[in-house]
């Protein structure tokens, strides 16, 4: 965040901002047995401030109705406000309006494009579709770091396609290994998926580089961006991928809300997902025509009101400012990597890799299992995330099956960061007594 | 006590740390595999009879929280020595106890020390920790 050493161009917000934030989110005044909340799960789901609940229910109680139907005032009022979150979206993505498609979450979002690609296999779409057929001697390439989400729908897709899915392996500290991808990739690729930030290591992955190795081996690339959208500024464009996926849920909206970027020339010569109405021009009974993206990938009744909360969302994150946001967290990456690395028996997932974080971190203690950990602190109000965190194979190459992860977000205070680093240690403390 | 320190109280954490029964038998009489999804926790259980048909051990090995691998130690103590309809009527016993929601205190003179396990009800997202090994014993003898 700097233009030359030392000279820091973007302010973290200050102390006495972080408290308005804090009092634009409800539910950061629970208290949890006996002690006030301490969120620090926002990896997993974040929090909804005033404006997006409000909107939400604005939307239900003034114009609810049909979108892209019906002559009424109600339904022509929806159809604007629902427009008008698709380009709120498609702004603070650095996208065109018609290239954010509507999911119900990330993982749709990824599997939209998996099964398009698995149509076009079939022969559907036609010869545009061409360069999205997978056949035996094709391949997949994802990383072996990957969200659930970004591993199995390509091991579906390869299973169905007879297409081989590669996966881009970690060094010992977790790192990618760039220089086996270069080998990976090649003229046999398809399509790259791969995740902006780890959700279990929560570093920034270097896009540039793995963009630039798909290019030239002619591949698509997909970007998980789950958890890189809500914490950093993000500009599609500029990444140069083909595909990238949100999940509102994270960013401050509610749950049930996801979308797809698609490159306009990408998604315009791509076959549906799923089909039905909405989504078509002509229908006979024998065969239909479809509707240009993004409408072709958004059969049925859409998620209105959750696309208008989830523009909420990103207005409110725009107002505060994504640069900020991102100084803010910045710090807290550093201060939980540092903090928990003192402990004596706490190892830090990723901890040794040189590369920016966001303000997540997931860690093992040793003799004590995540769950134990979480149930300690959860008695102190600290929420975080245990298990494996829908990353069994990362978890399998840093040679553990569970992790407790603390992430944070915008509304995080220091003071929260330094509880549940004090946690761990009462835990540890907890735990071994008697022993 | 807090509910803390009930849900974790000493003879749970010993069991934790230096299990009863840990260590599988080359002979696999009755066997189970169980896994918690949501957590990766998993144990491999084996229920061996004497000639009489009573159980003469529980031997098990797996990986999980301390009051997965407290209560699988806990069962194995449990069952030496008891007939299958005994072990039944424990683990059933047991269950009614963990699904309770903290009403119902489990029963000490019939599950002996696996009662200390009676916090676990409360933590309605760790009785399947709790119940690991008693569901893979209870599919074990169905095996047998």
């Amino acid at each position: 965040m700097s233009v030359s050493p030392g000279v820091d161009v973007i302010a973290p917000l200050n102390e006495a901002e972080v408290r308005r934030i804090r009092g634009d989110f409800p539910i950061l005044g629970a208290r949890v047995h006996g002690h006030p909340l301490v969120y620090l799960d926002s990896g997993a789901t974040s929090q909804r401030p005033t404006a997006v609940l409000d909107a939400e229910r604005d939307f239900a109680t003034s114009m609810n109705s049909a979108v892209h139907r019906g002559a009424h005032t109600l339904a022509a009022e929806a159809t604007e406000l629902f427009e008008d979150a698709r380009a709120a979206v498609a702004r603070f993505v650095g996208a065109a309006d018609d290239e954010i498609v509507w999911t119900s979450n990330a993982t749709e979002a990824i599997n939209l494009v998996a099964y398009s690609l698995s149509n076009a296999s079939l022969g559907r779409g036609g010869a545009a579709a061409e360069r999205f057929r997978l056949r035996e001697g094709d391949e997949i390439v994802t990383t072996e770091m990957e969200h659930h989400a970004n591993l199995i729908p390509w091991q579906e897709l390869a299973a169905r396609t007879g297409a081989t899915l590669k996966v881009i392996p970690l060094d010992d500290d977790g790192a990618l290994r760039l220089d086996i991808a270069a080998e990976l990739i090649t003229a046999r690729t398809k399509i790259v998926a791969f995740t902006h930030v780890s959700n279990v290591l929560g570093v920034v992955n270097p896009v540039d580089q793995l963009v630039a190795l798909a290019q030239e081996a002619g591949a698509l690339t997909l970007l998980d961006a789950c958890q890189s959208a809500p914490h950093l500024p993000l500009d599609v464009r500029a990444l140069g991928v083909d595909f990238a996926v949100l999940s509102g849920h994270k960013m401050l909206g509610p749950t049930g809300i996801g979308a797809l970027y698609g490159r306009r020339e990408v998604l315009a010569a791509m076959p549906p997902f799923l089909t039905g109405g909405s989504m078509i021009t002509t229908v006979t009974t024998t065969e239909a025509e479809y509707l240009p993206p993004p409408q072709r990938f958004e059969a049925g009744t859409q998620r209105v009101s959750q696309a208008i909360a989830l523009a909420a969302a990103v207005g409110y994150l725009t107002e505060v400012g994504m640069p900020r946001i991102a100084a803010h967290e910045a710090s807290f990456g550093r201060r939980l990597v540092d903090g928990l690395s003192t402990i004596e028996g706490v190892r830090v997932l990723g901890a040794g890799i040189d590369l920016p974080r966001v303000g997540l971190a997931s860690f093992d203690v040793e003799g004590i299992h995540s769950h134990d950990v979480g149930q300690f602190l959860d008695d102190l109000g600290i929420a975080v995330r245990v298990g494996h965190h829908c990353a069994q194979p990362l978890h399998r190459r840093l040679g553990v099956t569970s992790s407790t992860r603390a992430s944070t977000y915008l509304y995080t205070t220091d003071a929260e960061v330094d509880a549940v680093i004090e946690g761990v240690a009462g835990a540890i403390d907890f735990f071994r007594r008697g022993a | 006590m807090s509910d803390l320190q009930n849900l974790y109280q000493e003879l749970i954490l010993d069991h934790s740390r230096t299990p009863h029964g840990y260590g599988l038998r080359d002979e696999i009489p009755a066997q189970s595999h169980q896994l918690n999804p949501t957590c990766g926790d998993e144990i491999t259980l084996q229920v061996h009879r004497d000639a009489d048909g009573s159980v003469e051990a529980i031997a098990w090995e797996g990986h999980g929280c301390a009051i997965s691998q407290a209560s699988a130690s806990l069962l194995a103590e449990l069952a030496e020595g008891l007939s299958v309809e005994d072990l039944e009527v424990r683990i059933a016993a047991f269950r009614e106890a963990m699904r309770s929601r903290g009403k119902i205190e489990p029963d000490e003179e019939l599950l002996g020390d696996a009662a200390a396990l009676g916090g676990v009800s409360k933590y309605v997202a760790r009785v399947k920790c709790a119940m690991l090994a008693w569901v893979a014993a209870e599919d074990a003898l169905t095996r047998s």
